[in-house]
């Protein structure tokens, strides 16, 4: 579903990407794992396509995001490490918005939206201006708005920054539920470990480059446990990495 | 997928921020009506403008400076565009406008196109005021002049997006204000006329000729009493074109070099 293939970016001759390759297959979640600054922002901002690589290619769902942007994104819900929400309007216009970006009628997308506000419980609070949610609100807000257009691939850049942890923990368990349910892939890029299950794949990003990939298990067999924690830099006991099934 | 819900989406959105900021809304009427009930009524026995094109007879000076605040009205929406296009890079909202799977040029359009729109309502809004409280509106001119207003209202959101796109954080457009807005509409046919201005101060008039203001003041003018200025028409027009290219340009893809170095711990946090 994502390709991506030896990508390099730099900013002012400095190395941000160094020859990255990656991939997610359908259905899968592929959690980018690596400290603050490592690079996945700027992995992400190339995989939408507001930055654009001097070496390297990335696809999504066969579509080449340089050359074919707006077909590429077409297939993609994207969730930033930002909140993009406007505060000023309410959780309905905010999503009939996103939806006509998608080309889709207001109409259509509250109805597309309707099922995942309930599930995501803020069916309540669709009339309600973003502004008065909470953050973990807010948050579930922009994964069902990047879901409306039923996307193939998923991009999810640190969906949990400054939740706590029950909040943090109902969102990486749905986002797994949907991947499963709907064969969604995912592509999450996060620094903390407790946020990885160990059926995911796993991408360990470092100064840039791809340290390790594989099955999640299988990195943390090769790296150890303890040292892929510090490698990320993100709090978050191991143990829950190591004890979650999914 | 269809285009139009992408605009009407981009269109509403802009028109319920304009009517929810209701200081906006108010300063937006309130601005150009203030030059019109105070400067011009005040001014209007000591500027003899005589009789100058578009206007068949000694012109009032209350009569003259409509254009100009009509102009008024356009410049500023252009630039509060542009000032909200800021604000949304800065909460991310223009990550999702430019994310959105449309080519970069139909996105940027539909948020000028939708722009202008609303300084449409503004600019009706304004001319209706004037001439409830007696000003000399031409009716049927303010009609004929809808797609002009289009026009015009195109070129100067497309400057404001040039200019948004130059301008990095949301402190720094208090120059626009100072650097652009108020020598744009001082500097212009909006408050005097272009024979007047080359009586007083030749470097002014030229100055006045280069603005693209100047151009579509006049074409505004000469509309609302239908006279057909193409000069103006043709240069409104070139300038909308060479903003919107330029706007389209700011917003390509933030393009990345070749690494020289490697990074150390200090810069990854720019990453």
């Amino acid at each position: 579903m994502l390709k991506v293939s030896q990508l390099s970016f730099a900013y002012n001759g400095i190395a941000a990407l160094d020859n990255v390759t990656l991939a997610v297959e359908r259905g899968k979640v592929a959690a980018l794992l690596g400290p603050n600054g490592a690079g996945k922002s700027t992995l992400m901002s190339i995989i939408t396509g507001q930055f654009a690589a001097k070496s390297g290619h990335v696809t999504i769902d066969g579509r080449d995001v340089a050359r074919q942007r707006p077909q590429a994104l077409k297939a993609t819900g994207i969730v930033f490490q930002s909140p993009t929400l406007d505060l000023d309007l309410t959780v309905a216009q905010n999503l009939s918005y996103f939806g006509g970006l998608q080309g889709m009628t207001p109409g259509g997308a509250l109805e597309s939206a309707t099922p995942w506000l309930d599930r995501f419980e803020l069916a309540e609070r669709r009339n309600d201006k973003v502004r008065i949610l909470s953050g973990g609100q807010r948050r579930r807000v922009e994964i069902i708005r990047a879901l409306l257009h039923d996307p193939k691939l998923l991009l999810l850049d640190e969906p949990t920054t400054g939740l706590d942890v029950p909040t943090r923990q109902s969102i990486v368990r749905l986002v797994h539920e949907l991947a499963a349910e709907k064969q969604v892939s995912v592509l999450w890029a996060t620094h903390l470990v407790d946020e990885v299950y160990e059926t995911d794949d796993l991408v360990v990003l470092q100064n840039g480059r791809v340290i390790d990939t594989g099955l999640c298990t299988d990195v943390m067999d090769r790296m150890g446990k303890s040292d892929l924690a510090a490698i990320a830099g993100g709090s978050g006991p191991t143990d829950q990495l190591a004890g979650r099934t999914s | 997928m269809n285009p139009f819900n992408t605009f009407r989406a981009i269109l509403t959105r802009d028109l319920l921020r304009f009517t929810q900021q209701r200081a906006r809304f108010f300063s937006a009427l309130v601005r150009p009506l203030l030059w019109l009930f105070v400067f011009s009524v005040g001014f209007r026995n000591a500027f003899d403008l005589g009789t100058i094109p578009p206007y068949d007879a000694p012109v009032p000076y209350d009569t003259y400076i409509l254009a100009g605040l009509i102009g008024m009205i356009q410049l500023f929406n252009g630039m509060q565009n542009s000032l909200s296009m800021v604000y949304d890079r800065e909460m991310g909202s223009m990550r999702l406008l430019m994310t959105a799977p449309w080519p970069r040029w139909f996105l940027l359009g539909a948020r000028l196109l939708s722009g202008t729109i609303v300084s449409l309502f503004q600019v009706y809004g304004f001319l209706l005021i004037a001439a409830i409280f007696g000003f000399d509106v031409p009716l049927l001119g303010s009609l004929v002049l809808l797609p002009v207003l289009l026009m015009t209202g195109l070129m100067l959101g497309a400057l404001g997006m040039v200019l948004a796109a130059r301008i990095e954080q949301l402190e720094n457009f208090a120059g626009v204000m100072n650097f652009v807005i108020f020598p744009m509409f001082f500097a212009s046919s909006a408050l005097y006329p272009l024979g007047q201005l080359e009586a007083s101060s030749q470097i002014l008039h030229w100055i006045a000729l280069v603005n693209p203001f100047t151009w579509a003041v006049e074409l505004i003018r000469h509309s609302l009493y239908f006279s057909l200025f193409w000069e103006a028409a043709g240069l409104v027009l070139g300038f909308a074109v060479l903003f919107s290219v330029l706007a389209v340009l700011g917003y390509a893809p933030k393009q990345g070099g070749s690494a020289t170095t490697k990074r150390s711990p200090s810069e990854r946090s720019t990453a």
